[in-house]
């Protein structure tokens, strides 16, 4: 109901944050003062499963990646959608089969954009 | 629950005009794929935006208010109005850009698709009744222009202009969520009606982080319409986006930015009249005394109008101040007249360019009126209407909201347009002194289309003709916000 909000019941909230906050620290700081420190070179390299690391971590890869992970984002979006809708379809009926054919088919326009486009083409 | 009431299809009704605009998107879109003639796309871009004021005109009546989707879509007359403004806009950026994006060879169909989408995104503004509808056309309208003003995809210039303003947007989004998250906090609800109620009702408008929400809305809207000091983004923006899209730019965000803070100040946030004209207030006067002054150190042309574009948004905030239905009408009117003379003015920038010559830098208007007498002449009506000076439109704009100003009794606001006006004028008249009293350069070669005439045509005959007989546009806004 509008109108039944007041800031002060958030307060359980405020109280959580400060105790997350706490132990957060708290135990960072704790281990900071207690663990002994001797570090030599084979503690201090990154931890490749026991292998010897090899090469820099930060390598260049393919701006390719970034059009398939944008177009994931979207038809993940798609499918998050797909879920509510198919829980409450006997409720929304005609109506919202309707609608929901109208979303898919305005993603399917996207679809043929881009593929027509050649954004799935690897090479 | 039951959805039965809320959602049935004769209510998605009011919606046609944005459907309408959304197929001729979508239909552009996908016939960018297998038409080559870009110009086809053009003529159905605009034969689509026709259908839609057909649809805007045809279903509802300017007087008529109704709403829809569990009241969070709006159609009034205020929606209405601002629709028309949007239509205008998007139907003259076509006109000016036919020939314009083939010499930029940026021709593209998205570009069409986009431009109905961003207009999309407008309207849906113009009739939020909620603030996550207002926030969800905000960003349709948003990323559809982000993607525009980087539409040159060679040119570093305009690569920086889509960044910056993807990160400035992005940006100011975040204020919006969170001065809409702070109002819900409070009231409960997101409803413009419900807000203004609840206001009243809980007696907090006088609470802080009533205030707070406030402010962060303001800052939001702010950066759509450029005040200072959130108007950084603009000169760059406008100077590295394509010079079609800095007119279209110039115009449907600011009018959209506009239709919102009107709605949402004066419809949710009545009660705290007070509060946002006295922030308000210091915004207006620094946005009209930064965009005039800063205006006249530029040397290129575009960014000159980007700053003029920041200190008209100085000028109709003055009716927003006023906090009356007078004021907004004043400031309504005001966005209808800059619209024509901002898109006249930018069509002429537009019909400098021509292959291997930019065209962009004031130097390039002098002796102007020797190489092309009518061109000129035209560009001079474009720049008297901007500094305000009669007959034009701009004058009558500026008469008004500088009315309203005084009716509100913000005398010293008055002054201070007034002054800054008169500064201004500067800068707009050296662009009619270069091209009246010095010798041409080099022979300046216009490129001529007959869609350019057409919407040359269209913004003059407007320019003059609401100069003259101002009654005519007054009474429309009048009548269609007072409803």
């Amino acid at each position: 109901m509008p109108g039944s909000y007041i800031p002060t019941d958030y307060f359980p909230v405020a109280i959580v944050i400060l105790i997350a906050t706490l132990i957060g620290l708290g135990t960072l700081l704790l281990g900071l003062v207690v663990r002994p420190r001797r570090p030599y070179t084979q503690k201090l390299s990154p931890y490749e499963s026991g292998n010897p690391p090899v090469g820099e971590p930060r390598t260049e890869f393919s701006v390719k990646f970034y059009i398939i992970a944008m177009l994931f984002v979207v038809f993940d979006v798609e499918a998050v959608f797909l879920y509510p809708w198919a829980v409450a379809y006997d409720k929304l009926g005609m109506f919202g089969f309707v609608e929901m054919m109208l979303f898919i088919f305005i993603l399917l326009v996207g679809y043929v954009y881009v593929w027509k486009k050649g954004a799935f083409n690897w090479e | 629950m039951d959805f039965g009431a809320g959602f049935s299809l004769i209510d998605i009704r009011p919606l046609t005009p944005e459907i309408t605009m959304i197929c001729t998107g979508l239909i552009l879109l996908l016939l960018d794929l297998v038409v080559k003639k870009k110009e086809a796309i053009a003529v159905l871009g605009i034969i689509g935006t026709i259908v839609a004021i057909f649809a805007t005109y045809r279903l509802y009546a300017f007087n008529e208010t109704r709403s829809i989707f569990l009241e969070m879509f709006a159609l009034d007359g205020y929606a209405n109005f601002f629709k028309i403004i949007f239509y205008i806009n998007v139907i003259l950026t076509i006109c000016i850009s036919f020939r314009y994006m083939k010499i930029e060879k940026a021709s593209i169909g998205e570009y069409y698709a986009l431009l109905m989408f961003a207009t999309t995104g407008m309207m849906i503004m113009a009739s939020a009744a909620d603030l996550i509808v207002l926030y969800l056309g905000l960003e349709l309208m948003a990323l559809s222009t982000y993607i525009l003003a980087g539409l040159m995809r060679k040119q570093r210039k305009s690569n920086e202009a889509a960044l910056k303003y993807f990160f400035l947007g992005a940006f100011s989004s975040a204020f919006l969520l969170y001065g809409i998250s702070l109002t819900f906090g409070l009231t409960g609800t997101t409803n413009i009606q419900d807000i203004a109620g609840l206001v009243s009702s809980l007696s907090i408008a006088d609470n802080a982080i009533m205030h707070l929400a406030v402010v962060f809305l303001i800052v939001a809207f702010g950066f759509k319409i450029a005040l200072v000091p959130f108007h950084m983004w603009a000169p760059d923006v406008y100077e590295g986006a394509p010079t079609s899209i800095t007119a279209f730019m110039s115009v449907g965000p600011k009018a959209a930015g506009f239709a919102v803070l009107g709605r949402v100040l004066f419809e949710a946030f009545g009660d705290m009249q007070i509060m946002w004209s006295s922030i308000l207030v210091p915004l207006s006067i620094l946005t009209m005394a930064v965009g005039s002054i800063i205006a006249l150190a530029q040397t290129n042309i575009k960014r000159m109008l980007a700053y003029s574009s920041v200190a008209h948004a100085g000028y109709i905030l003055l009716g927003i101040i006023a906090g009356t239905t007078d004021g907004l009408i004043s400031s309504v009117n005001y966005l209808m007249i800059y619209m024509f003379m901002n898109m006249g003015a930018f069509a002429i920038v537009i019909m400098l360019r021509s292959e291997g010559f930019q065209g962009e830098e004031l130097e390039d208007y002098k002796g102007l009126a020797k190489t092309n007498p009518a061109a000129a002449a035209l560009m001079l009506v474009f720049m008297f209407s901007l500094t305000g000076i009669p007959p034009t439109a701009g004058f009558i704009g500026k008469f008004y909201v500088i009315m309203e100003a005084i009716n509100a009794g913000d005398m010293y606001l008055a002054i201070t347009a007034v002054v800054f006006s008169v500064i201004s004028a500067f800068f707009y008249l050296r662009v009619v002194m270069y091209m009246y009293m010095n010798d041409p350069k080099e022979t300046v070669i216009l490129t001529k289309s007959p869609s350019m005439t057409f919407a040359l045509a269209l913004t003059t005959v407007m320019v003059l003709v609401l100069g003259v007989f101002p009654s005519v546009l007054l009474n429309l806004v009048r009548s269609s916000i007072i409803s």
